[in-house]
């Protein structure tokens, strides 16, 4: 990762700074030249914070590259567009000012991105018009010149592709042979007036815009594209909610039906790993360390790194063809019967894969109160780091059954479990409307973009990043609780005339024992409630802790990654539904009531969330461990 | 706006706010290219009518029939 922190202004080169309208491929431009790994996506609203990284260029020349969010004007309605204005009018003292600006513009849909053009260069910065998607517009007929519309600007134009590698050498080109001036001395004094552009201000910018075009001969409407030809069908009132759900559903199945027989190669060798390492040691804390401790508490967890990587494919797939604002366009009237908009909808499912970047999201959001809510229900959606939770006591606990139509039992209850959150998050949204002072319609005002083709450089560059994270995490975060888990459950050693297994003996089976006061009448036992602790500080130690505990237990027998038999055996349905229900509502991570305090600024907000969602996953986890009970299933 | 048939184009007249409090929504959806003169065309609408998708010049959005209530517009006949 190439950001670095915020350096004084004159500390090195100068600075440029991304501008655009959402979605015109800023960020594609900045990976570009910075070499950062930053997420892009087919939606406006994927970047909402800003990110400086440094490009050198041949010649040895230290540029500074600032990637902002995308803003239709100068005049903010949301905390993402806030950032990118106040960068702008340097109304941030502290933060590096940028030095020039690179407007950059979608070649396909100049109309509305030339105007913000024009407002930038009233600022009196020196502007250079990255024109970008140059081959998209080509492809679709459009008479582009980027010399003529240059001359018609009359500001330099650089035509880029930033989908593609070396698709930013022309610009690179530009930014080497930039003349160091003062910015500040060219900046107009009345920046911030000019940026007030009122209605007339914007009716000028369109007439010249009208002017610039017709001269550069792009003043056409394109209609009946593909795009529109696949919308007919998306967005139909019938048939898009269809398309909806068959997605999802598809996704689901793909999670655990494409992944299984990748992750029943990664427990094998997990299995064979430990057999291996334990035959090579002598018998002795080493080995019980190294077997028990390592290998049982983060190979249980590495196992489900194909799940991980089919989820992340999936999001990405979607996130790159343009459709999830077609989803909140459909459930933007569902959404508005609990006081959310369509807008809310991105930043939920980004909370799929992560809470973190989910309320990160939010920021997209113009109402005040609705970003509030959807922060606060952003949790109830299943995060990645469930998943191993699920995958795990879903394998333990439920018949590996075909349905018809191939649809596995196994998959439908993952489904629901996901489906359970989404409900929950409903339900808490409705609530919460209940105590909304005034009845405010949230405006939604959302671009649909144009679909594109999934890049499969951005599949796999963003899976690498994936994977990389999630290795990662098990290499420092996880494996550093799991040697804490395994010290805690091993130590004080159990003296000899102790009754029942040792492991009850140590720290960890004294504090498991403490906590089951609070956790025993939803069906928890020790163990269970024991590794519910380690999971506040990431959610998937939880079965990364239940498999040391069991390893230890379990004396002389090898059980890394062999979890799932283990548990069915030791556990009753109730408890395993028990816990399931309890991990939909589980209270957050520490990271995430971190990002909650960090993006609301109180502690209000946190400690209202975690409050709630742990007297939620309490009240249902025993609901369903009671329920299950008197159903009779506890045999 | 809202009243417009699908696929049937028509030329942005005014924009006005019915309501009198909404001039914020006024000036973002002349920001997005609603301005008098554009030529609209509604794409979509889901389901129960509301939201609706509005093609204006070459980008598509989203609106709430609230919203585009407040764009006036006029039938462009098929001959222009």
């Amino acid at each position: 990762m190439t950001d670095t922190a915020a350096l004084p202004t004159n500390l090195a080169g100068p600075v440029f700074a991304l501008v655009g309208n959402p979605n015109c491929g800023k960020t594609a431009l900045y990976n570009l030249l910075t070499g950062a790994r930053q997420k892009i996506a087919n939606y406006a609203g994927v970047t909402v914070e800003r990110k400086e990284g440094r490009l050198k260029t041949q010649t040895g020349r230290l540029v500074r590259i600032l990637d902002l969010p995308g803003a239709y004007s100068l005049r903010p309605r949301t905390p993402d567009e806030s950032v990118t204005c106040d960068t702008v009018l340097r109304r941030l003292p502290g933060e590096v000012a940028p030095s020039a600006i690179v407007a950059v513009v979608d070649a396909t849909n100049l109309r509305r991105h030339l105007r913000l053009v024009l407002a930038l260069k009233r600022l009196g910065y020196p502007v250079v018009v990255a024109l970008n998607m140059v081959d998209l517009a080509r492809r679709r007929g459009l008479p582009i010149d980027g010399a003529l519309l240059s001359h018609e600007l009359q500001v330099q134009v650089i035509e880029t592709v930033g989908i593609r590698a070396h698709g930013a050498d022309a610009l690179i080109q530009y930014l080497e042979n930039f003349q160091t001036q003062d910015g500040r001395s060219s900046l107009s004094d009345d920046a911030t007036h000019l940026s007030v552009s009122d209605s007339e201000a914007i009716a000028a910018d369109y007439v010249e815009v009208e002017r610039i075009l017709a001269a550069c001969r792009l003043d056409v409407v394109p209609l009946g594209t593909i795009s529109d030809r696949i919308d007919r069908v998306v967005l139909h009132p019938v048939l898009g909610p269809l398309v909806l759900i068959s997605i999802l559903f598809l996704m689901f199945q793909a999670v655990y039906r494409f992944a299984k027989p990748f992750m029943e190669l990664f427990t094998d060798l997990v299995g064979w790993l430990s057999v291996t390492v334990g035959s090579l040691l002598p018998p002795g804390i080493l080995k019980s360390l190294l077997v028990d401790g390592v290998l049982a508490g983060t190979g249980s967890i590495l196992v489900f790194l194909p799940q991980i990587i089919t989820l992340f494919g999936c999001i990405i797939l979607l996130e790159d063809s343009g459709y999830l604002p077609r989803a909140a366009f459909l459930l933007d009237r569902l959404m508005g019967s609990v006081g959310l908009s369509g807008r809310a909808f991105i930043p939920l499912l980004s909370s799929f894969a992560c809470a973190i970047p989910g309320i990160m999201a939010t920021r997209t959001i113009p109402g005040a109160r609705e970003r509030l809510v959807t922060i606060m229900i952003a949790p109830l959606m299943t995060c990645s780091a469930r998943l191993p939770v699920y995958v795990l006591l879903i394998g333990a606990f439920i018949p590996d059954r075909n349905l018809s139509f191939g649809i596995g039992l196994q998959g439908v209850v993952l489904f629901s479990l996901y489906v359970g959150g989404v409900v929950a998050a409903f339900a808490v949204a409705s609530v919460l409307k209940f105590f909304a002072k005034g009845r405010a319609v949230n405006p939604l005002q959302m671009e649909l973009p144009t679909y594109h083709w999934p890049s499969m450089r951005n599949l796999v560059l963003g899976l690498v990043e994936r994977v990389k994270i999630f290795v990662g995490r098990i290499g420092s975060v996880i494996l550093a609780l799991t040697i804490v888990l395994w010290f805690l459950s091993s130590f004080p050693v159990a003296p000899t005339d102790f009754v029942g297994p040792a492991i009850e003996y140590s720290y960890a089976g004294r504090i498991g024992l403490a906590l089951t006061h609070i956790f025993a009448p939803i069906g928890f036992n020790w163990q269970i409630s024991l590794a519910l602790v380690p999971g506040f500080a990431a959610r998937e130690v939880a079965v990364g802790a239940l498999g040391t505990v069991y390893s230890l237990a379990a004396s002389g027998k090898d059980v890394a990654g062999q979890l799932a038999p283990i548990i069915a055996a030791n556990w009753s349905l109730p408890t395993a539904l028990s816990l399931l229900v309890w991990y939909v509502f589980a209270p957050q991570c520490l990271s995430t009531l971190a990002t909650v305090r960090r993006e609301t600024n109180s502690w209000r907000y946190p400690l209202l969330m975690a409050g709630y969602l742990f007297a939620l996953a309490y009240v249902a986890a025993g609901i369903t461990y009671h329920a299950a009970r008197w159903l009779g299933t506890d045999s | 706006m809202s009243e417009l048939p699908i696929a049937q184009e028509a030329r942005v007249v005014a924009l006005v706010s019915p309501l009198g409090d909404r001039s914020d929504t006024i000036e973002r959806l002349a920001e997005l290219g609603f301005v008098p003169g554009e030529r609209v065309l509604l794409l979509a609408r889901a389901l129960f009518g509301d939201p609706i998708a509005v093609r204006v010049s070459s980008g598509t959005f989203a609106l709430r029939l609230a919203e585009a209530a407040c764009i006036r517009v006029e039938l462009v006949s098929v001959a222009s």
